[in-house]
């Protein structure tokens, strides 16, 4: 397989503080709002946004968490390794709150998906939206956007 | 490892170190998802599981029939009393008829030694073996080690003392494997009439002396009196037994360190361990119960990740 470098460490970073201001333009305060990694990648990116929010905005104790997917693929018995789960550590009830998923690469759509379906066993939320920091938009199975978008 | 080295749970004798390692570790999932407000998930959507209770059971019954719809699998339930086995149905031809209605998975409970392992060979489904006779209950096994782990943090070294009925007792033979596996120490205590001859050659220790196993052990597993098993009498009267291998308050508070009070149920309250015992903050009993959801969860969900489509 051939590998190919998309962004370096800078680019990232710029990626990152524009995201992380597109957050807090559109959540002026994140007293209702929680941050949720999708596992695994996606939980250090949550790291980082959450770190940035802090250290640019000085926005603390935001509620986040971190979502494991596993059991509520769609592909379980279909593919030919087997599924190994990851840790969910959500510590509250997102119950009228506006969620943020946080995941590295969206793809075909199925691991948010997966995701939008999983978040229902802790609640309703009033709302959610997506953060990712590559969209491969024309691979997508399903009518799934990011809401917060870093390379296309 | 990701996977499972066996198809069916027939026994712990048929499954590798790793193999626990890996339901242990997909159970630490399971029981977080059993503390959620919404304790289901929806991996086993496409899968149906028979209960087959040729042999009466509450917990283990009722803690697979739950473990399985956390899981969202479709569930049927067959006890042999209320069935055609007491017309003359022989085991194959209860379960072929069962499977032809597409079931995938089969828990059986059945009071022949072996009777997993027969139907293993004879019909085309996953079997979980949930006790047969007095050979094996590799569940039970499973969630003993796990609830050890959980309090005192692993099993590798630890001292375990199985008291009561050992020859009669498919939870002591299970355990025995489940914790010779996992570098665990075993000593067995018990009248002698209890304890099989060759059990050393498990590769455990027999002491007759409640209190000096007491004194050397970190966890007592209390095991029932099976008196349904005995044809004949093996000691004289339960009181006396109680006397002998019975577990108080007393013995309890009179050694030099806290041990860990275990016991697979159904509780004989006042024979192989008094209320007090059991009702203290040293047993972990119920602990035993709600673990028994999260391994049955991991196992079920290991072996269906096996089934071919």
């Amino acid at each position: 397989m051939s590998q190919k470098m998309l962004l370096n460490s800078k680019e990232i970073n710029i990626i990152l503080r524009r995201l992380a201001c597109q957050l807090v333009e559109n959540h002026p305060n994140f007293e209702n709002t929680v941050i949720i990694g999708i596992q695994p990648r996606g939980v250090f990116l949550a790291d980082r946004i959450l770190q940035l929010l802090e250290e640019e905005y000085g926005i603390k104790n935001i509620e986040s968490g971190q979502l494991d997917i596993t059991f509520y693929r769609d592909d379980f018995r279909r593919s030919t390794k087997p599924l190994e789960a990851n840790k969910t550590k959500i510590d509250f009830i997102v119950e009228d709150k506006q969620v943020i998923f946080i995941d590295d690469v969206l793809y075909t759509g199925r691991s948010i998906r997966s995701a939008l379906t999983a978040i229902q066993s802790f609640g309703r939320p009033k709302e959610i939206e997506l953060l990712t920091l590559i969209d491969r938009r024309f691979s997508r199975h399903l009518p799934i956007q990011p809401d917060y978008n870093g390379r296309q | 490892m990701s996977e499972l080295s066996v198809n069916h749970l027939l026994g712990i004798k048929y499954l590798k170190k790793e193999d626990i390692d890996l339901i242990f570790k997909t159970a630490d999932h399971f029981k977080e998802v059993i503390n959620r407000p919404i304790k289901k998930v929806p991996s086993l959507r496409d899968i149906t599981i028979a209960n087959l209770f040729f042999e009466n059971s509450t917990r283990t019954r009722l803690s697979f029939e739950l473990a399985e719809k956390r899981l969202s699998a479709d569930v049927i339930n067959f006890s042999a009393a209320s069935s055609s086995v007491k017309k003359g149905e022989t085991l194959i031809d209860t379960v072929n008829n069962i499977l032809a209605m597409k079931v995938d998975m089969v828990v059986m409970r059945h009071p022949n030694p072996g009777a997993g392992i027969f139907l293993s060979k004879h019909v085309d489904a996953s079997i979980i073996n949930a006790g047969d006779g007095t050979h094996e209950h590799p569940t039970q096994a499973l969630l003993d080690s796990y609830s050890i782990r959980e309090k005192l943090g692993e099993v590798k070294g630890k001292k375990v003392l199985i008291v009561g009925d050992i020859k009669h007792s498919r939870v002591a033979l299970s355990n025995i494997f489940a914790l010779k596996l996992q570098g665990a120490e075993v000593k067995v205590c018990g009248p002698k009439t209890l304890i099989p001859k060759y059990i050393e050659s498990l590769g455990v220790t027999v002491e007759t002396n409640l209190i000096k196993a007491l004194e050397w052990c970190d966890v007592a597993n209390m095991l029932r009196v099976q008196n349904e098993r005995m044809e004949i009498s093996y000691f004289p009267t339960t009181r006396e037994y109680t006397q002998q291998f019975g577990l108080n308050k007393e013995i309890l508070d009179s050694l030099n360190k806290q041990i860990v009070v275990m016991h697979p149920g159904p509780i004989n309250r006042g024979v192989e361990i008094t209320s007090d015992v059991a009702d203290s903050k040293q047993a972990i009993i119920l602990d035993q119960v709600q673990n028994g959801v999260a391994i049955r969860m991991a196992v079920i969900y290991l072996l269906a990740s096996k089934i071919n489509r």
